[in-house]
């Protein structure tokens, strides 16, 4: 019995605590405790899987007694435990700041109490593809995650939520149905679906037909992941949904496509085939992306092409196809799932304190609330990548590894890295200058709420105002406060984690660990694999 | 392996009609497009099974290559299953949207059209800096070089401290729309934009 046999726990928790918040949908009190709990009790069982995945190296499970190639198999290496800690963690604060605004506001939309089942499903979903061996598991990971995340995206079913989510829903459905016909061509070509299998067996193919399969899922995955020419969708349809689901979207959803880019790119089609195509893609997401960004006065928007921009510095990471660049684009993602996370969590608490969330109509947010000022700042410069955080060490290991590689090509993205770093730094700049630091009275069109004199700042339950409801409640602060926390965390234990990234960039790139762990000993026969443990 | 021509071409059919259909604004069309996508993508699964076979349940003197491929069939019934929920889901929402706007069509995203309508001038950004940057305004120099106090009424309500606001409450609202030079009115949105008329969930909290 070994602890990485307990890793289809990361999606059966989640999926049972949907099941019982789907029971107990009128007591919104025990849903929330249910919710939290299971899922609290998920991201504890994922630290000891990274825990085992740090030690022993990977392990794969099979599920329902079928031998690797032909049942479903999930694997735990160091890259899927690293990503589910990280998700779950984010997910974790996310739906504490949730509970918290329900709490605040008092449960008066009846759709909310849908929210913490169709969350949870969220959260399986996530977790199904970051842990699945084979692809059409990895198809089904995606539209569980994807189901979810359309019904949050229209949660409430206002005009603005409604037309976004059309345009989501039509999105991620194309490109669901472009990762079915890959699969269905892979499976034609190779007979099998196994990831581990088809890395053995998609090598002995004709390179035309090979290439064809590696760009649909590029491209399937290319959608999902928001990059360059396939992003239009995202800074269209998230910043309707609510904050907090805005948020977990910006940082993990994105995310499950890079990581299944990664796991294409690194495990099935090994080698430089398509290296350069991808980071011309890199360099055009970073640099349309932000300049994007600039354009923006809403603040969600803003952070929505950012996103799409930083995208581009993990495909940089993944297109070097080395160990440093791999190994830098590893950390990359777990640093932007944390950061981005938190910004958008911090937009939700200043549209609740500054009652907007247009630049135009911001100010003075800093003398208001030095708390929310110092929340955004460390994220914002973290996202920039200022030098002692995270972000910067993760940039600096993107374009240490790119001087390494040393080609035209890679140079220029060096060079677009920087700039798209110091475009993201003006970007967020002009958010503080103009939300934070001038005087409301200054802005274009300023909130009602900023100009209202100082009493409103303390109103709470019970305050004599006839606001009704709190400005910053203490949970929403706290759970922001806590992932921001995180965020510095990342920066400390930065040595660490970028060891950790390191050797999940090597067995990567190795492939053998992986093989070896789903197969068994006898790999290239392929049968008779035992789905132990190593 | 063998392929079935005609389910081919049958694919090859619902795959054009399914591209055709997602391209409209109409969005019954659009669902109708992608129903069809997807049926077409099980047709392809089914043709990667190869030809029809017997039906997989093992008897010792059937030979192994005389059974039907059943992994194909189980990745469709997922498939199956999966593009039903999505199906019912773009229903709900297009009734909705029906409910809401009255039409059967994508809406043009407004903040979108707002930004792209945007000129490049920045009344914040690009404007003069004042001379005078204390908090306590004598002749504050606004980038047309003149007082920003000598601006009508409204606008020097705003300027006034905090104590004074308090006894008048609309004071606050009207400093929204006191007046402008004129070169900043580009930067301004017409009536009815986003930001004159916060989104439910933007402003009043």
């Amino acid at each position: 019995m070994n602890i990485a046999s307990l890793a289809p726990l990361a999606v059966v928790l989640p999926i049972l605590g949907a099941a019982l918040t789907f029971l107990l949908i009128r007591h919104t009190r025990a849903q929330r405790g249910v919710s939290i709990a299971l899922l609290s009790l998920t991201l504890a069982l994922e630290c000891l899987l990274l825990a085992s995945a740090w030690n022993g190296g990977t392990a794969a499970v099979t599920i329902g007694g079928w031998l690797p190639p032909f049942g479903i198999v999930m694997v735990v290496d160091q890259f899927s435990s690293l990503m589910l800690v990280v998700s779950s963690a984010v997910s974790l604060a996310v739906l504490v700041y949730a509970t918290g605004q329900g709490m605040a506001d008092g449960d008066h939309d009846a759709p909310v109490s849908i929210f913490h089942p169709t969350y949870l499903i969220l959260v399986a979903g996530v977790s199904n593809a970051f842990l699945s061996g084979d692809l059409f598991n990895l198809y089904v990971g995606f539209e569980i995650l994807l189901t979810a995340s359309y019904v949050l995206m229209t949660l409430g079913g206002t005009g603005p939520r409604i037309r976004a989510g059309v345009t989501y829903v039509v999105v991620s459905v194309v490109s669901s149905v472009l990762f079915l016909i890959a699969i269905a061509m892979v499976y034609g070509a190779t007979g099998t679906v196994n990831m581990a299998d088809l890395a053995l067996k998609l090598g002995d193919l004709d390179p035309g037909t090979r290439t064809l399969l590696h760009v649909m899922l590029l491209v399937a995955f290319g959608i999902k992941a928001a990059v360059f020419p396939l992003s239009f969708w995202l800074p269209d349809s998230y910043p309707t949904a609510p904050a907090p689901v805005t948020a977990v979207f910006a940082g993990l959803l994105t995310k499950v496509g890079v990581y299944a880019m990664v796991r294409t790119e690194t495990l099935l089609f090994p080698g430089d085939t398509l290296n350069t195509p991808l980071m011309v893609a890199a360099l055009l997401t970073m640099v349309v992306g932000i300049l994007g960004a600039l354009a923006q006065s809403d603040i969600k928007r803003l952070l929505s092409f950012t996103l799409v921009s930083h995208i581009g510095y993990m495909v940089f990471g993944l297109a070097m196809s080395s160990v440093a660049g791999l190994a830098a684009a590893v950390f990359y993602v777990a640093h932007h799932i944390t950061i981005q996370t938190s910004l958008f969590l911090v937009t939700g608490l200043i549209e609740r304190r500054g009652g907007s969330s247009s630049v135009d109509r911001l100010g003075g947010l800093a003398k208001l609330s030095p708390m929310l000022a110092l929340l955004f700042f460390i994220p914002a410069m973290n996202l920039a990548g200022i030098p002692p955080f995270s972000g910067f060490l993760g940039k600096v290991g993107l374009l240490q590894a790119g001087i390494e590689l040393g080609t035209p090509l890679a140079y220029a993205l060096v060079i677009g890295g920087v700039v798209t770093s110091l475009l993201t730094l003006l970007a967020v700049a002009r958010v503080w200058n103009r939300a934070f630091w001038r005087r409301p009275t200054d802005a274009e069109h300023p909130d009602p709420v900023l100009l209202a004199p100082q009493p409103v700042r303390v109103a709470g339950p019970g305050a004599k105002l006839n606001s009704t409801v709190t400005l910053l409640p203490r949970t929403m602060v706290g759970s922001t406060a806590a992932l921001v926390m995180v965020g510095v965390a990342l920066t400390v234990f930065a040595g660490p984690l970028f060891g950790l990234s390191d050797r999940a960039a090597r067995d990567m790139l190795d492939r053998g660990p992986y093989i070896h762990a789903v197969l068994g000993d006898a790999a290239v026969a392929g049968t008779t694999g035992a789905g132990g443990t190593r | 392996m063998s392929v079935n021509l005609t389910l081919l071409i049958v694919m090859g059919a619902l795959y054009a009609c399914g591209i055709y259909l997602i391209l409209e604004r109409s969005l019954t069309r659009v669902l109708l497009g992608l129903m069809l996508l997807a049926n077409a993508t099980n047709l392809l699964i089914l043709a990667t099974g190869g030809y029809a076979g017997l039906a997989p349940l093992f008897a010792k003197d059937i030979a192994a290559k005389d059974y039907n491929d059943p992994l194909p069939q189980a990745l469709i019934l997922t498939s199956i299953v999966i593009s039903f929920a999505v199906t019912a889901f773009m229903l709900g929402i297009i009734y909705r949207t029906w409910l809401l706007a009255r039409q059967d069509e994508i809406q043009d995203d407004a903040e979108d059209r707002r930004v792209a309508a945007t000129p490049s001038f920045d009344a914040e950004d690009d404007a003069e800096v004042p001379a005078e940057t204390s908090e306590f305004p004598l002749t504050m120099l606004g980038s047309d070089g003149m007082d920003i106090s000598d601006r009508g009424a409204s606008g020097a309500d705003t300027t006034l401290h905090a104590g004074r606001q308090a006894d008048q409450p609309p004071a606050t609202v009207l400093a929204g729309g006191r007046e402008m030079p004129a070169e900043h009115a580009p930067a301004e949105e017409k009536p009815g934009s986003l930001n004159i008329d916060p989104s439910p969930e933007g402003g009043g909290k």
